[in-house]
């Protein structure tokens, strides 16, 4: 019975075709919608590219709950554009956190004509899909890739609401040198972008404080044995361990070094200033360090509705990037309320004007599209929870930036 | 000195769980000539009960160990109920099949449970309540904390049982028959069926008990966490002559250890121009150097001509 | 009724090729009308799987090493070519020296992993080659110290795209009132390239060598008997499978434009495996098929979101859960039906091809 392959070929391809045009029928109903005849309702889509699934799609999933949340505030608060009455539509795409799946949803969003895009999380996705959104002249902010080459490819679409690695890193380690008076350090980091691209800018601010740095340790993002590097380190005797990488390798880390018995102090990036954090290493986290870009979330004019907010609606806390993914969504439709149009080819350039305050703090582009110096403040984890111990101002004396207008912030004052 | 023997009791402890998810492995292997991918994934589903029903009991104000009982036997019944099925359903079917053919339904079955995984627990890390106080023990400097002391013994204790069990029990003879010759075991008044069977589900508890060690030395689930420990399971259990279950006991252990002293010696062995970076490097090339010297790993056998 | 016999009869034989050739060339604007220009964009990324799948199976469904760790010489090809174009030691090569040479480095890592493990059999060989996949990865992830090389974690980027003269596939051009985006451009690329693979393995099959790596395959203690030297011919496979492999990962940067380690993991080399297994291993038309369906079922599953959505009126369960769910499935129904592949090797082709067709 089965001796012709070709027609089994023929039933599989048809059957993978079918499943695909099925789906197909689906967006063109949506456009329809920004027909003149439709009764002044322009329906504006939003794209959110991120990792659902394999092992980093927690933090995507907070990215895309984060971008959900932003235009379900931004539906309820009626904004309109040039007079115009505006629905906003998310589309989530899943990028598996995979360079060439990234460049393929990229596409996809544009086929279906977001005009905006909130993505992606890793640095290798969002790289290799700026070129495609900078063809399409579709704006994108990334709320989480870190690498310094992402805004350095010459696109004019590209912005990142995260501190790059050369802004974090070095304020960590001038807090070690004058606050803590660290003399002497052991650096860790994740081999990931963001976590090593943190650890080498603060080892090498460190090393020109004059801390000496006793050892460099490498795990991986996918570990969680670290007793054997935390071991050599025990041995080298430093006053501080900085790590480079996120909550789930942060939490058990800490664990493991108050196991060994280790009294070094321990500080990190954003990536474990997290709830979860806390939450996974129980009692080991206190006293535990790190810093996040912005002010602290209860100064900041939306950040302890969104903290709720975000609760009720998705049953957990922000995980890491959610915050930046709400502010991602509100910069685009400020600028699109400058420019009053949602047509990416005029907003774009008010993209790069913005001056918003957001959950996550002032928010203002460089010409490269990066997030200008703002404050960076760093957290203690005392009685189980984040208290910001200080708040360092931008050397770079661009102060007055973040000091600049108390912004309308009309959406999150709106309930 | 004091460093080094808290290397080696850091490589033991985390050898000890290696080996323990190494048996699962070579025990199938052995019998049917498979790689069972899914088997991390299994360990991931034993941990995540084993979780989930400490979380329930925490409240519930039971001492220690009763909880800990419960958790493991509630993690072993739902691994082997699992491990049954899996076995009834991907594999069995495909046993005539061409070699690589059940290698695919692993991987299928492997995704499968990830995602069903995920569907019940969600993708977030999951923090094990707080249980226990381990203290820690003094031995020449070095920390031992009761909870790894436990773990060792524990694995440990399970191994030799198994090993003893495989050459004493009737089952044991039954599993060792068909694992030279099916047919003729068959032949001889062997149900290989039941025997297959009865592997995937002694493989799939003892593997559930690895996942509750893991939940209980790091703290920490998520639905991904097979993937990797499977994959250092399978290195430990060729390492140490896949299909061998004393290969995976000494693979195992082996593994661990290398992994502790690799990451803690490479970079002042090598004057600082490799790091801690270069660990599972070290891990594959003394693989790669024990299979070049003895092409059947360290305890299996010698002709093993099961290409 | 049967195609098949269109394609052997004399008179239709032109005939049924020239339709073939139309439809791939059609293909990319037909679907871009139809289906969107990201489908273009799935259909060119399969043909680069084709590539590696078809390599992999010279490995695998021919020699019948079972290599786990084949990810590895599309890396190397990646690399080779990102590296000698782009920023990064700013020198760009033509992509004509480029490709061939990226190519010739992966045969030499074919051969470097191939010596050691000669005397290797199943799945001892299978870790070591997984051994293999992650050591390549893990270098490429970690020679940004203490010489930057690989530019760590952090990637690769701006790689040069392939281009002549003035002419660079990474622009959008015009030609006969029909635009060629880039998608376009590179598809035309793979497409040819995908082609030659597999003429070349079709000629390898039927070839001396061929028919040494199946007498190895089949039994390599009776095809040393009979006087192949099965060192050489074994070292001959990893050799040619890792030359695909490496212009596979050549095209697969330029086309990119950046490539980082994470493109180079575990479980790609199994995806690939996936594809020659479940295509039918040693049938050079299976593992296209399987190479071709394993890329785009996953896209395919992601309209199940909006379906769900359809059919019952809200989201039950996530969908890109869901997604992965059916792919797992998928898997092991396929394999489960048709335990020898979609479209096996047909037993005892070797001598007459037409020996049993019924």
């Amino acid at each position: 019975m089965h001796k012709h392959p070709i027609r089994s070929l023929a039933v599989a391809l048809t059957a993978a075709l079918l499943v695909a045009a099925c789906g197909q029928e689906a967006p063109p109903t949506a456009p329809k919608a920004e027909a003149p005849k439709a009764p002044e309702v322009l329906t504006v889509k939003i794209g959110s590219a991120s990792p659902l699934t394999g092992p980093q799609a927690h933090i995507g999933i907070d990215i895309r709950n984060g971008v959900q949340l932003a235009i379900e505030d931004a539906n309820a608060a009626n904004v309109e554009i040039a007079g115009k009455k505006v629905k906003f539509e998310m589309v989530a795409e899943d990028d598996e956190a995979n360079p060439t799946k990234a460049t393929t949803v990229a596409q996809k969003l544009v086929d279906a004509k977001v005009v905006a895009v909130i993505g992606h999380f890793n640095s290798g996705a969002s790289i290799p899909a700026s070129k495609i959104y900078s063809d399409a002249g579709i704006p994108q902010i990334s709320p989480s890739s870190t690498n310094p080459k992402y805004t350095e490819q010459g696109f004019k679409t590209t912005f990142r609401v995260v501190a790059h690695d050369g802004q974090q890193g070095p304020t960590l380690a001038r807090f070690a040198a004058k606050t803590l008076q660290s003399k002497s350090v052991a650096v860790i980091d994740d081999s990931t972008a963001y976590g090593q691209g943190l650890a080498d800018n603060f080892e090498a601010t460190a090393k020109s404080l004059g801390i000496k740095v006793l050892a460099r340790e490498h795990t991986t993002d996918k570990d969680t044995d670290f007793k054997a590097i935390l071991t050599r380190i025990k041995g080298k005797k430093p006053d501080l361990i900085m790590f480079g990488g996120i909550d789930p390798q942060a939490a058990p880390m800490i664990k493991q070094m108050k196991d060994l018995g280790i009294q070094a102090k321990f500080i990190g990036g954003d990536g474990m200033q997290t709830p979860n954090f806390i939450k996974l290493a129980g009692d080991a986290s206190e006293g535990a360090m790190a810093s996040i870009p912005g002010l602290p979330k209860d100064q900041m004019p939306g950040g302890k509705t969104f903290l709720d907010k975000y609760k009720t609606k998705f049953n957990q806390e922000v995980e890491l990037f959610a915050p930046m993914g709400y502010d991602s969504v509100m910069v685009f439709i400020e600028a699109m309320k400058r420019a009053g149009s949602s047509d990416p080819a005029k907003f774009l350039p008010e993209v790069g004007k913005t001056t918003y305050n957001g959950v996550i703090g002032p928010i203002a582009f460089d010409d490269k599209g990066d997030l200008k110096n703002g404050p960076i403040t760093l957290y203690v984890v005392k009685g189980g929870k984040w208290e910001p111990l200080e708040t360092v101002k931008p050397e770079t004396g661009a102060g007055t930036a973040p000091a600049a207008a108390p912004a309308p912030a009309q959406e999150t004052a709106k309930k | 000195m004091d460093i080094f023997a808290q290397q080696l009791i850091n490589g033991l402890v985390l050898g000890s769980i290696y080996a323990l998810v190494a048996l699962g492995y070579t025990m199938v292997y052995g019998i049917l000539g498979l790689i069972n991918f899914a088997h991390g994934d299994i360990t991931m589903i034993g941990a995540l009960v084993a979780l989930t029903i400490l979380q329930g009991l925490a409240a519930a104000g039971l001492p220690a160990p009763v909880l800990l009982v419960i958790a493991g036997g509630g993690a072993m019944i739902v691994c082997a109920a699992l491990g049954l099925s899996i076995e009834r359903v991907a594999y069995r079917p495909l046993r005539r099949a061409p070699r690589l053919a059940p290698l695919i339904t692993a991987i299928g079955v492997s995704i499968l449970l990830q995602y069903s995984a995920a569907l019940v627990w969600g993708k977030q890390y999951i923090a094990l309540p707080k249980l226990l106080e381990p203290s820690a023990i003094d031995i020449a400097g070095a920390q031992l904390t009761t909870l790894q002391l436990a773990i060792f013994l524990l694995a440990c204790a399970i191994m030799a049982a198994l090993l003893w069990f495989i050459k004493t029990s009737r089952m044991g003879r039954a599993m060792r028959a068909t694992e030279q010759n099916p047919d003729v075991a068959g032949l001889m008044g062997v149900n290989t069926n039941s025997v297959i069977a009865f592997t995937f589900v002694l493989g799939s508890a003892i593997g559930a008990i690895a996942g509750l060690m893991i939940i209980l030395y790091y703290g920490i689930g998520h639905y991904f966490m097979g993937f990797m420990l499977g994959l250092k399971a399978f290195t430990a259990a060729v390492l140490g002559g896949i299909g061998n279950v004393g290969g995976a006991v000494l693979g195992g252990l082996l593994l661990g250890v290398i992994e502790s002293l690799a990451s803690g010696y490479i970079g002042d062995l090598s004057g600082g121009v490799l790091g801690s970076n270069y660990r599972d490097i070290f891990a594959f090339l003394v693989l790669v150097l024990v299979l070049v010297l003895r092409p059947s790993g360290l305890l299996g056998q010698q002709n093993g001509d099961r290409a | 009724m049967n195609i098949a016999a269109l394609f052997n009869d004399r008179h239709y034989r032109w005939f049924a090729w020239g339709a073939v050739v139309l439809v791939l060339l059609a293909l990319p604007f037909i679907t871009e009308a139809v289906l969107g220009r990201s489908w273009v964009r799935i259909i060119a990324v399969s043909l680069l799987f084709v590539m590696l799948a078809l390599g992999l199976n010279i490995v695998v469904g021919f020699a019948g090493l079972l290599d786990l760790g084949y990810i590895a010489f599309f890396a190397v090809g990646a690399y080779s070519y990102a590296l000698l174009a782009s920023p990064q030691f700013a020198v760009h090569w033509p992509f004509l020296l480029l490709l061939p040479l990226g190519a010739a480095i992966a045969a030499v890592f074919g051969i470097l992993l191939g010596a050691p493990t000669l005397r290797l059999r199943g799945d001892y060989l299978a870790i070591v080659t997984l051994g293999f996949g992650e050591i390549i990865r893990v270098f490429l992830n970690n020679l940004n110290r203490p010489v930057n090389i690989t530019n760590g974690p952090q990637g690769i980027t701006l790689i040069d795209p392939l281009q002549m003269g003035g002419f660079s596939l990474a622009q959008t051009h015009s030609f006969a009132g029909l635009t060629f985006s880039p998608v376009h451009n590179y598809y035309f690329v793979f497409l040819v390239c995908a082609a030659l693979t597999i003429a070349l393995s079709l000629r390898l099959q039927n070839s001396r060598i061929g028919r040494a790596w199946v007498a190895i395959r089949d039994d390599e203690l009776a095809a040393s008997a009979m006087g192949i030297n099965t060192r050489n011919v074994k070292l001959l496979a990893f050799a040619m499978g890792a030359t695909f492999g490496g212009v596979a990962g050549g095209l697969f940067a330029s086309f990119q434009g950046f490539i980082s380690p994470e493109s180079f993991q575990l479980i790609d080399s199994i995806m690939v495996l996936c594809m020659v297994v479940l295509g039918g291993m040693g049938n050079v038309a299976g593992v296209a098929l399987g190479a071709v369906l394993l890329t785009a079922l996953p896209e395919a599953l992601r309209y199940i979101g909006p379906l769900q959505q359809r059919w019952f009126g809200g989201v039950l369960v996530d969908p890109a859960d869901l997604r992965m769910l059916l792919f797992g499935l998928a898997l092991v129904l396929m394999m489960l039906l048709r335990p020898e592949g979609l479209w096996p090797v047909r037993r005892r082709q070797a001598g007459k091809g037409n020996a049993d067709a019924g």
